[in-house]
């Protein structure tokens, strides 16, 4: 019995090898559709993984100003911050005094434009405010109406519009993705499973006299087995350096054309991404040749 | 050994091939099994293979018992037989040593084996020096030997030919008798389908009758001694 295992391996290989060159251009055609059906499914995910990459970081970086209420003297005014903290969706809190931020405004501007301010010194121009970072960009709206309701607060100023636009795309392709991904799946299956049906087709006598002579099931269905998920594979090693292909292409055309007149578009490297990708792409390489190649042998391999 | 103890078959669009068989094959044995067209003999072949089961009645094989075997144990039920038709059933593209060595491989020999026992075979058939041909460059004849040699490789208990004359002129057809009977004389229990008169009475073995789905005789020695 471990012989059997041991001998077999080799030739569910070499079969598995021979079946897809008898049926070239199937097997072809079915490499095709399955780098097509990756690359498009590879793509919609990494657009939605940037545009996560960008709400995160756009979270991190562009801030809320919750302002506080003239009335409270310096001490208070400190202690709204604990306030502030203890909401669920506050990453990060910096008290900013108005002398602060006056002294931000000069450096921003510079001495020249001092004039701008000038008469407007003493006269409380800027309050005492708390710079706030959120965890979750989504959820902004309620936050910023929690913050307003906090005691101590005057006003909110959050001009997160991007953010918020990039949240609502992020939905949108994601619903898309999603849709994609399984239409695809099954697509890649299909053909798959149509070309071992090919192939089982074309070796039908070899498989009569296979049984005639003792095969078991098992040794019948292997190099199947096999063909499809070297199909599979070989697909997925395609997609992929398509895929990484077109990836540096495109993020260079972003970058390079300097779209980041109103905001700055970090695109994620490719390397960042190629475990990731690389990984994906393999599992689904092997499952949709094995689930392709199996629902084949069970419709028409029999015992 | 291989026993049928009345056994009933009827097939799925209601035909009633066998109406209780019942036939007892003994180790070493070499029967003819005889018999008009549609009389049931290849029903009996199947129920051997468990290619089909009976309606009725016991089918054993070899230590196997047909009516309850499970589907996992098929295979090995059928590496207890060697399996001839009248069709040759060769792989085309492969050479005849592959189209012997195939076998071998299908229940896991190792190379080594293959090696020692592929040729032996094929010599004891009167094929050695065609082992590289394909099955088209060789004649109707040799491509049953071929198919014989296959059946023989893994070394069965029991050779069931169905028709293996069939496509053949009559010296063909002598020629694989005799080999038959030769590896039947070393041991093999033969059991083989034939029409042809003339070539089943020439060897003076048991001859089994079927027709119209029942055994009507049973006799040592030929066709006409029914
Ligand atoms: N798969 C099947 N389905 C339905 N009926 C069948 C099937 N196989 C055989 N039969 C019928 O069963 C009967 C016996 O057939 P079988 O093939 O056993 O005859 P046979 O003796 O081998 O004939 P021949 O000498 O022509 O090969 C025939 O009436 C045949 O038509
Ligand atoms: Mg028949």
């Amino acid at each position: 019995m471990k012989k059997r295992i041991h001998g077999g391996t080799g030739y569910f290989l070499t079969e598995g090898v021979r079946s897809i060159f008898v049926h070239g251009f199937m097997s072809f055609a079915a490499v095709g559709v399955i780098v097509a059906c990756l690359i498009i499914m590879g793509s919609f995910t990494l657009l939605t993984v940037n545009i996560n990459d960008m709400i995160v970081s756009l979270g991190q970086s562009n801030e809320i100003a919750a302002f506080v209420d003239e009335e409270l003297s310096d001490a208070q005014a400190l202690s709204v911050g604990s306030s502030i903290n203890a909401l669920a969706n506050v990453r990060d809190s910096v008290f900013v005094s108005r002398e602060q931020a006056l002294q931000d405004f000069i450096e921003r501007f510079g001495e020249e434009d001092r004039k701008l301010l000038e008469g407007y010194e003493n006269k409380n121009l800027f309050r005492h405010r708390y710079q706030i970072t959120l965890m979750d960009i989504s959820q902004i709206d309620d936050t910023i109406s929690t913050l307003e309701q906090l005691r101590g607060v005057a006003g909110v100023r959050a001009d997160m519009k991007i953010a918020q636009g990039l949240v609502a795309v992020r939905g949108v392709v994601r619903v898309i993705s999603l849709a994609l991904i399984v239409v695809l799946l099954l697509v890649s299956v299909f053909i798959i499973s149509n070309t071992i049906k090919l192939a089982t087709f074309d070796r039908k006598e070899e498989i009569a006299i296979m049984r005639m002579v003792g095969a078991t099931k098992a040794f019948i269905r292997w190099p199947f087995v096999v063909q499809g998920v070297l199909i599979g594979l070989i697909g997925s090693a395609a997609a992929f350096f398509i895929q990484w292909f077109l990836y540096e292409r495109l993020a260079g055309s972003i970058t390079g054309t300097g779209a980041s007149g109103i905001i700055s578009i970090e695109i994620l490297s490719f390397s960042e991404l190629l475990m990731p990708v690389a990984a994906v792409f393999t599992a689904v390489g092997f499952f949709v040749g094995v689930g392709g190649s199996l629902l084949t042998i069970r419709k028409f391999l029999k015992v | 050994m291989v026993r049928l103890v009345d056994v009933y078959k009827a097939y799925d669009n209601g035909t009633k091939a066998l109406k209780g068989v019942t036939m007892r094959i003994d180790d070493g044995e070499f029967v003819f099994l005889i018999g008009p067209s549609g009389s049931g003999k290849s029903t009996v072949i199947k129920l051997l293979t468990s290619e089909i089961r009976p309606t009725e009645g016991k089918v054993l094989v070899n230590g196997f018992n047909v009516n309850t075997i499970r589907v996992s144990e098929i295979p090995m039920l059928r590496r207890t037989l060697g399996v001839i038709f009248q069709d040759f059933r060769l792989i085309e593209n492969k050479s005849v040593y592959e189209n012997v060595a195939f076998a071998m491989r299908v229940v896991g020999a190792s190379h080594r084996d293959i090696k020692l026992r592929v040729p032996y075979v094929l010599d004891l058939v009167g094929l050695s020096h065609k082992a590289r041909r394909r099955p088209f460059e060789l004649s109707g004849g040799e491509q049953q030997r071929v198919a014989v040699a296959r059946a023989l490789i893994n070394n069965p208990r029991v050779i069931i030919a169905d028709e293996p004359t069939g496509n053949l002129d009559p010296e063909r057809s002598l020629e694989i008798m005799m080999l038959l009977e030769r590896i039947n004389a070393l041991g093999t229990t033969v059991l083989t389908v034939s029409h042809e008169k003339e070539l089943v009475n020439r060897f003076k073995k048991r001859v089994v009758t079927i027709d119209n789905g029942k055994i009507v005789g049973d006799r040592q020695g030929g066709y006409y001694n029914v």
